[in-house]
This record gives C-alpha cells, structure tokens and sequence, in this order.
C-alpha cells in the first residue's frame, strides 16, 4: 500500500460563474482511476455545488450536479461538508443531495458517502493529506 | 465529416461522434457502426442502451473500470468483464461503445 497517497480536494467556489467546480470534479473523476485514498472536501460557497434542484439551462451549462451522484461507483465515498459553511449560507444538509456508495465489504449494503463536520475535524482531514488540492 | 442516414445528415466530429446529444436514435447507431464496418447485435445493444441510460441519469459517460462492473451487476457476471466488453467493441468499450450511443468521448480512458 506504499504507492497509495492521500488526496484531498477541496471545494470551496459556487458551481457556476466560475469553472473551478467542473474542473474539480474532473480531475476527482479522472484521478479516480489511479486508485488512491480521496477525500473531497465541500465548504465555503464550494456547499452549493451539491445543493438539490439545479437548472443552469438558462445559462447554457450542462446540469454536471447530476455526476456527483456517479462518486460512489467510482469509490470516492468520503466526502465531507462542513457544517459552518451551510449554517452561514442558511443551507442545512437536506438542502444538499444524498450520495452514497456500496460497500463492498458489508454486502453491498448502501452507505451514505456524506459527513458532516466541524472545523477542528476539518483541520484533521486537511492534515491527513499527501496532497492537498484546492479549487 | 457528416454522416447520412435515410437522407438526413447528421454533424460528427473529426472521429466520428456525433456533435449533438439529441441527434440519437437507434438508426444512427446502426450508421455510426456501419461506418466503422461493424454491425449491432443484441449484446452490444445491451451496452449502448446502458451508456444512454447512465448519461442521461450523471451526465457523463463512465469509465471503462466503472462501466464493467456496473455491467456486472445489471447483466451478469459473464458480461461483466473486460473480455467479453472488449469481444464487442474491439476499439475499446467506452469509446467505442460511447460513439454508437451518441455520448460524448469520455475523457482520459479506452
């Protein structure tokens, strides 16, 4: 397991306007097939890229909110939100989509990829990392 | 280099994709893989339909590690394999299979 780094991303730009959202969840989707432990990270105006209901057809994007949904089958499963950012945004975590994953080892059973966290565990996480990525 | 299909003409790109999502029906696929000399037959139409499915749900096309599995679960084991996917699209699964579901070429993959 020597080969396998920790890689967080963090998400902290609203999904439209700018093009850092899309291009995060790019490079997670490609980055994916390498196999490594990531961790994405949702905060700032970053928690609204998962909130429910969006219809950017007005501005011409493509809707790519749909493709978080597709992170479990690409076993990025742990996805943390922090809790500051959606009190100060007036969000709570039912504003924001269900992801979840299979595990593989407890029978395929569906689990929630998504945890809420604090600012000290925040810091944890960041800490955590091998290499750390922010957009 | 557009493509003709029962005398309408549809926009690819310079590999052959179509240009436009909508531009899709069943008869275009059947021309897209004619125009590559293949020919469609019940497992591959398995496989366009499942890509169409899972773009039209995420929005991308999946990677080819992902689509195999998924293909596991919905088709079976005996399906779910790289060499069974790779017997009906010789070009690669993804990318071929995506050019005959009319799906975008999906980034960075076979």
């Amino acid at each position: 397991m020597s080969n396998t780094k920790t890689f967080v991303y963090i998400n902290r730009k609203a999904p439209y306007g700018t093009v850092y959202a899309l291009e995060s969840l790019e490079v997670v989707l490609i980055g994916a097939a390498f196999e490594q432990n990531v961790k994405l990270i949702f905060m700032d105006d970053g928690v609204f890229q998962l909130t429910r209901g969006q219809d950017p057809e007005g501005i011409g994007m493509k809707n790519f909110s749909k493709t978080y949904a597709a992170l479990g089958d690409y076993d990025i499963n742990q996805i943390y939100i922090d809790q500051q950012s959606l009190d100060d945004r007036g969000l709570t975590i039912d504003d924001l989509q269900a992801l979840v994953y299979e595990d593989e080892d407890d029978d395929w059973n569906e689990k929630s990829s998504i945890h809420l966290v604090n600012r000290e565990q925040l810091s944890d996480i960041i800490e955590s990392a091998d290499v750390l990525l922010n957009f | 280099m557009p493509l003709d299909v029962n005398g309408t003409t549809y926009e690819t790109d310079e590999e052959g994709y179509l240009a436009n999502l909508s531009d899709w029906a069943p008869d275009v696929a059947t021309a897209l893989a004619g125009s590559d000399g293949a020919e469609l037959e019940d497992g591959h139409w398995e496989v366009i339909n499942f890509l169409r499915e899972y773009y039209e749900e995420y929005q991308i096309a999946p990677a080819v590690r992902v689509l195999t599995k998924a293909i596991g679960k919905r088709l079976g084991k005996d399906k779910g394999n790289s060499k069974y996917l790779y017997e009906l699209f010789p070009y690669g699964p993804a990318k071929q299979a995506c050019k005959y579901a009319g799906l975008p070429k999906p980034t960075g993959c076979v």
